[in-house]
């Protein structure tokens, strides 16, 4: 076809986390620029297999940019060049023809490789297991419309709602703080009427699981919120502290109390 | 093996209230005595393990994905219906109802449909308890749209991601027990098989996809919450990972698969661009609120649109036709999914197709952005849009999109009764894995509310019943029907692995997806049915002989999952041609040439086909065996669907 592309892909390599990785180049080639940045490693992995060789294993699933599944740090970015989109929504237009394509996994200690391009995110899962909820058994009984929510809240609060954990943020910041998924839940929460009983006790718990994984601190870098594949804005990182602070100064006897009251 | 749906006797609007305090309870002191094992984290899923753990039951909840957020309900955009009736427009439980089991083409049950439309009102007030985002109002309160099949507005959404949305909501109720040590979560583990001891499901063998390890699992009831098989097409809006290997594994349990020719093909989806394509992208059917689907009158102006000589925004209004408008005046663009897609593909077959292929209609924005705005309409579909431009590289703004049809949902599935129970005790089918809620066809916006239905507001009732009867006492993981199951999976494993042929299991997954689209896609006649049986038949002994899985079982093995859902897609694509050739009535997604209305509409036989089919399974290359739920309408009058 008209306008295909010969590529080289530089990809990390690694049996699992116990053994070291490297760099192995394969070449990608006669590459429509229709298809998209993971079906053309499909192609390849597909040759490698009929080669009897491993394929490049990396996560992926809905193909549509919301899962949060994909990764990859493509040319020095979490899910490539574009902005606001994740790997499986980048398309090969987007490369030209007989271009090096480095493709690297997330790299955090507190992500560890798994195989080749995936890594272990189930520390994002403890966070939220933390505290990411409000506490409402199955059954409640008052009406959805009893509480009017203001339309300007309850959107703020839904692009906060939008992050779908896919570790980009992570993945970008130079100190791997983990701290722009984490205010994302805590800004939707935060604002919403459901969630104020528990908003600062929430906050610290999951503050706590936060340190305990490992993740880096913010120094207001702004990495995390340009390679956000959903556009989750840096101001939720200063909610998340205006709350944190505002639980650890004046609110520790309330936190005390509920957790024993829980 | 007798079927009984087990519906509740009395008047409709009474059934599940009457039902819910005819079932047995456990105690509360008692519940911690019982295990319940979920497989699937979706709306279904998470739901049920969250409620069923909330209740104090002890949960194992696992999922394939490395986190029970990824589970495809995640990418259901469009929304969810419930009988609010906030807009007081007329919608009422009793209209949910009937629309449903219309838009069904009237193949459900009336009384879990009914039930259906009855909780659906408790599920929008659950999820904005746990502060799902709904789109609301300058009032403050919250906002509704419309949706196929329907002449009310009654649809909850989160601008496009209210899959997203709810399914982050259950997740969260899921972490709050997995914080509270009543869940037990196993990511990147996928079920294998079933235990079955003395006929009742006592527990499943499962593979860590990290490791390799087969492992066998107790409990005293096994809910399968594992989705749809859509992927049985090979190209479908599904996830790439979305497979039947659960739901068919249990079949060759006992567990009986229903209606497996029911599939719902979504008319407004981006077109295949290639051969390349590992999947499709729908565009939701919210859009039909303001976009208008079009074709060009003649085929001289759709080969110039093909050729790119003309532009879909230069051709005059006089030249296109707005097929569904022109056709079903009532219901216009919102016509249910089935009617819209045969519309599509009639247009297509007649010359006037669009796009570079010829494979799509056009879906056209141009009179809503005159009418609201380019920001109101950016406002409510932008993330639609976006993602349309990411994949095609054109501007919906500017020219209209181009859409087809494509796989999105099954309607089939595991046979369950009223209490969601297979014909397996203990075993359950929730969500998109069974088969009861939606007929034929399943109407827009009813994915999430039977999903969290099931999950939320049915089981959690239903299963008690079921433990209280057959009380704590457990069959543990030493019982010998779990070494003899973990053994056939490992024989299955290894046969997997030692299959070093010349063709991927990929190229296996295409070729079926091939046979099923052309054959028993969105039009079927005996003449292709037959063939496609043939043809898959001997499409398994191929993959059998000469496919190729590269690795071993002890480690991350992407090459032996896809494999192994591959070989039980291979064999399911067979039961749904061997469905679709024993039903020889036209019925919602399932559409038999030879049974059509004089205007080309599905024309149904009720005389000899108004019943559930339940296939059992009997033994490897065995014909299945036809069971029959005879569908009992006490409440609606069947007639032919007519949405002028």
């Amino acid at each position: 076809m008209n306008g295909n592309m010969n590529l080289t892909l530089k990809v990390w390599r690694q049996k699992n986390s116990q053994t070291a990785g490297k760099f192995v180049t394969y070449k990608a080639e006669n590459i429509s620029p229709d298809m998209s940045f993971l079906e053309m490693l499909d192609v390849v992995n597909e040759s490698l297999t009929l080669k009897g060789d491993e394929p490049i294993n990396f996560d992926h699933d809905c193909r549509e940019g919301i899962c949060g599944m994909c990764s990859l740090y493509i040319n020095g970015h979490p899910h490539g060049p574009k902005q606001a989109i994740t790997t499986c929504q980048l398309h090969m237009r987007t490369f030209h023809d007989g271009q090096t394509i480095t493709i690297e996994p997330w790299r955090a200690s507190a992500f560890p490789i798994v195989k080749d391009l995936a890594v272990d995110r189930s520390a994002f899962d403890r966070i939220q297991q933390a505290g990411g909820y409000v506490s409402v058994n199955t059954g409640v009984s008052t009406d959805g419309n009893a509480i009017p929510i203001p339309k300007v809240i309850a959107d703020e609060a839904f692009n906060s709602a939008t992050c779908i954990g896919c570790g980009a943020c992570v993945a970008a910041c130079k100190n791997a703080s983990a701290m722009l998924f984490v205010s994302a839940k805590i800004t939707q929460l935060g604002l919403l009427p459901q969630g104020q009983p528990e908003r600062y006790r929430r906050v610290q718990s999951m503050v706590a699981q936060m340190d305990e994984e490992g993740f880096g601190s913010c120094t207001n870098t702004g990495a995390c919120e340009a390679e956000c594949p959903k556009e989750i804005k840096l101001t939720n990182i200063a909610r998340m502290n205006n709350d944190f602070f505002s639980a650890k100064l004046f609110r520790e006897e309330e936190i005390h109390e509920e957790s024993h009251g829980g | 093996m007798s079927l009984d749906a087990k519906i509740p006797q009395g008047p409709l609007a009474e059934k599940w209230s009457k039902h819910k305090f005819d079932l047995k309870l456990v105690n509360p002191a008692n519940k911690r005595k019982y295990d319940i094992i979920v497989v699937g984290t979706g709306l279904a899923g998470a739901s049920a393990a969250a409620s069923l753990a909330e209740l104090g039951y002890n949960v194992k909840s696992f999922c394939f994905q490395d986190s029970p957020r990824r589970a495809h309900s995640i990418a259901a955009q469009g929304g969810i219906n419930a009988a609010k009736n906030y807009q007081n427009d007329g919608d009422s439980v009793y209209r949910l109802f009937y629309d449903t089991i219309k838009g069904g083409d009237y193949r459900a049950r009336e009384g879990n449909v009914y039930r259906l439309a009855e909780v659906s009102v408790n599920i929008i007030d659950q999820c904005v308890a746990q502060g799902v985002p709904f789109a609301r109002e300058y009032g403050g309160l919250l906002d509704n749209r419309s949706f196929g099949g329907s002449q009310v507005s009654r649809t909850f959404y989160a601008r496009g991601q209210t899959g997203q949305q709810l399914l982050l909501g259950a997740y969260s109720a899921l972490n709050r027990q997995i914080h509270a040590g009543k869940v037990k979560m196993y990511t990147r583990t996928e079920m294998l098989d079933v235990v079955v001891v003395d006929g009742h499901a006592k527990g499943i063998v499962t593979r860590n996809m990290i490791t390799g390890a087969i492992e066998t699992h107790a409990g005293h009831a096994v809910l399968l919450c594992t989705g749809g098989y859509s992927n049985v097409f090979y190209l479908s809006t599904n996830a790439i990972g979305s497979n039947v290997t659960a739901a068919w594994r249990a079949h060759k349990r006992g567990a009986y698969f229903s209606n497996p020719c029911y599939t719902q093909i979504h008319p407004t989806c981006i077109p295949v661009s290639g051969d390349h394509q590992s999947k499709l992208t729908l565009m939701s059917e919210s859009l039909r609120n303001d976009g208008r689907v079009w074709a060009p009158k003649t085929a001289a102006i759709a080969e110039q649109l093909r050729k790119g000589t003309l532009k879909a925004d230069q051709v005059k209004e006089d030249d296109r036709d707005y097929f569904l408008e022109r056709k079903y005046p009532a219901f216009g663009n919102l016509v249910p999914r089935d009617v819209a897609s045969r519309n599509a593909k009639e247009m297509v077959e007649d010359g006037r197709g669009v796009g570079a292929s010829g494979f799509a209609v056009f879906l056209d924005f141009a009179d809503a952005i005159k009418r609201l705005g380019e920001e109101t309409v950016k406002a409510k579909y932008g993330n639609l849009f976006d993602m349309y431009i990411q994949i095609t590289d054109e501007n919906p703004y500017k020219q209209p999109m181009r859409i087809y049809p494509a796989v999105h949902y099954t309607m089939g599935g595991l046979w369950v009764d009223y209490n969601l129970s297979t014909n397996v005790p203990g075993l359950y089918a929730l969500g998109e894995c069974n088969f009861s809620d939606h007929g034929a066809n399943r109407l827009g916006a009813s994915a999430l509310m039977q999903g969290l239905s099931d999950g939320y507001f049915v089981i959690p009732y239903t299963l008690g019943d079921y433990l209280a009867k057959i009380g704590p006492k457990k069959v543990d993981e030493s019982h010998p029907a779990f070494a003899k199951t973990k053994q056939d999976v490992l024989d299955h494993v290894n046969k997997l692995l030692a299959l070093k042929g010349t063709k991927t299991a990929e190229h296996y997954h295409r070729d079926l997806g091939h046979i099923m689209w052309e054959y028993c896609g969105m039009a079927r006649d005996e003449e292709g049915l037959k063939k496609a049986k043939g043809l898959i038949q001997a499409l398994k002994v191929d993959f059998w002989k000469n496919a190729m899985v590269v690795g071993e079982n002890e480690e991350v093995n992407a090459s032996l999952e896809r494999a192994g859902r591959v070989a039980d897609f291979i064999e399911l694509g067979e039961l749904m041609v061997d469905d679709a050739l024993m039903r020889r009535e036209s019925c919602g997604g399932h559409f038999r040439i030879e049974s059509q209305t004089e205007g080309g509409e599905a024309q149904r036989d009720d005389e000899n086909f108004a019943f559930v089919a339940a296939w059992e399974f009997k033994g490897e290359n065995q014909p299945e065996e036809l069971h029959k739920e005879e569908l009992v309408f006490e409440s609606v009058h069947l007639s032919q669907r007519n949405y002028a």
